[in-house]
């Protein structure tokens, strides 16, 4: 048996004891609590401005261009992404991961210009949900009109 | 003349001295473990640059004027200055070398081009042409993050398999005779590839080229644990350094405590967000510049190998979804230039 069919045998039993499982229980618990904090912190501002008169379709607008003024404003500051760090899905998953992951390469790529830099790079990360979500939201979309037609 | 020996080492025959060393940091690596062991440590890892990849060539620069200062050399004593870094097409060390009147070699193994570096220069000089060349290497966390992950501001989370790149820059100047501690052999690495796709997890898959090598040195020069004060690897971090111990103890080699890892040495991981450890061209280099060489100066240390390993991945590479093919290089440094009987 060569050298390396030996180190490969010895590889595959040395590589198990060594990694660490990943804390999925203390991720779960910090995105759950984070995410749902970000949850709750939205319905009560739809709640407020629904208070002031407006209806649910405006109120809930408004809530989303004030979580993303936020999101933008402490990624500018540096803050989102040491959020991030802990609170994982919890951030990543609502309107504030999409901000911050567009003002993250806007502010990582603006030193190769406006153009090649910024307007490149700007959905590098955001880009891939817009065009899985758009197309999927589509098929559903298609998918609810035969429906509607057959029945 | 230099002569290879077994199947991978290479004796040198010519006095080949590290005559000078010089480390530059940044501020995370400064509060690490090894801290007071830099020549610099920078509080902004810009250093005053308008971008990051500028502030790194500004930070490889000032090591490469340390050493100048601190070896008293002029850029004419310099034959040939030999470097590589993480970026495309070597940027840091090409526009570096910009700075100066001197031959240049771009270099690249990853993390492992420190190693690459000091084997071609010391080849350079073993070949009698030369006589004193600089061996440099630079990464630099924001820079590479960039190129290999995600934008700094991106509120993500990293894998707890996951290794910061270190933020640093190392340089030695390799000159022909002097008062040590001299390179003597190394041993060129091989690829090895198992299998490993995990771009957040390259410990693992460096773990068996530091194996390899580390073992064919051993055969190829009769040597064990016993005849080393330490075996240093470059940056296989906790988690490969625990894989490479396992590894080497199943092949009857016991470490005993004289194997470590630049990458495990530098950060304390259990105060610093530095998941495992460090990785990075400059994580092998400013260690070894900062920390090994000034033990080996004092004589703590007396004959060590240093085996920095590389992980020779690119975004591409792993996009397409192929392996993390792995290599190290050795070379042994140390303080006595015997006649060789090997």
């Amino acid at each position: 048996m060569d050298d390396k069919t030996r180190l490969r045998e010895e590889f595959d039993k040395a590589v198990p004891k060594a990694t660490p499982k990943p804390p999925y229980v203390k991720h779960g618990i910090a995105a759950f609590t984070i995410g749902g904090g970000i949850c709750v912190f939205s319905q009560i501002l739809i709640d407020i401005f629904q208070g002031y008169g407006l209806n649910y379709t405006e109120a809930s607008t408004i809530q989303t261009i004030i979580l993303i003024f936020l999101t933008a404003l402490l990624t500018g500051l540096g803050i989102f992404d040491k959020i991030g760090r802990v609170a994982g899905a919890g951030t990543f998953v609502p309107i504030t991961g999409f901000a911050n992951s567009i003002v993250s390469c806007a502010m990582e790529f603006k030193s190769e210009g406006f153009i090649f830099g910024l307007g490149a790079n700007m959905f590098k990360v955001a880009g891939p949900v817009l065009v899985y979500g758009i197309t999927s939201s589509w098929i559903v979309g298609i998918i609810y009109y035969i429906y509607l037609m057959v029945s | 003349m230099a002569k290879k020996i077994g199947e991978q080492t290479i004796v040198f025959d010519e006095k080949i001295s590290i005559s000078q060393t010089a480390s530059v940091v940044g501020p995370m690596e400064g509060q690490g473990l090894l801290g007071n062991d830099f020549d610099l440590v920078v509080s902004d890892d810009c250093l005053g640059e308008s971008t990051f990849e500028k502030g790194e060539c500004m930070m490889l620069k000032t090591s490469i004027d340390t050493l100048m200062r601190k070896g008293k050399f002029t850029q004419s004593d310099i034959d040939i200055i030999i470097g590589g870094d993480l970026l495309n097409q070597l940027i840091t060390t090409t526009f570096t070398a910009l700075n100066y009147d001197m031959m240049y070699w771009g270099i690249y193994s990853a993390c492992a081009s420190f190693a690459q570096a000091l084997q071609i220069g010391s080849t350079a000089i073993e070949s009698g042409a030369v006589n004193r060349v600089i061996a440099c290497t630079s990464s630099h966390f924001s820079t590479a993050e960039r190129q290999y992950r995600t934008p700094l501001e991106l509120g993500s989370q990293s894998k707890s398999t996951a290794q910061r790149t270190v933020t640093g820059a190392g340089c030695v100047s390799l000159e022909k005779g002097g008062s040590g501690p001299y390179i003597t052999h190394m041993t060129i690495g091989k690829i090895v590839d198992f299998d490993q796709k995990d771009a957040a997890n390259m410990g693992t898959a460096m773990a068996p080229a530091a194996a390899h090598t580390i073992l064919r040195h051993f055969r190829d020069t009769g040597t064990s644990f016993d005849d080393y004060d330490m075996v240093y690897t470059g940056d296989l971090a906790k988690i490969g350094l625990d894989i490479l111990t396992d590894i080497l103890t199943m092949e009857g080699y016991n470490p005993c405590g004289r194997l470590n890892d630049c990458g495990h040495m530098i950060y304390d991981t259990t105060k610093q967000h530095a998941e495992t450890g460090g990785s990075g061209a400059g994580c092998s280099s400013s260690v070894f510049a900062g920390h090994i060489y000034r033990k080996l100066k004092n004589k703590e240390l007396e004959k060590i190998l240093f085996v920095p390993t590389g992980a020779l991945l690119s975004t591409v590479s792993s996009y397409q979804k192929n392996s993390i093919p792995s290599i190290a290089h050795a070379v042994v440094i140390s303080n006595k230039k015997g006649k060789q009987n090997a």
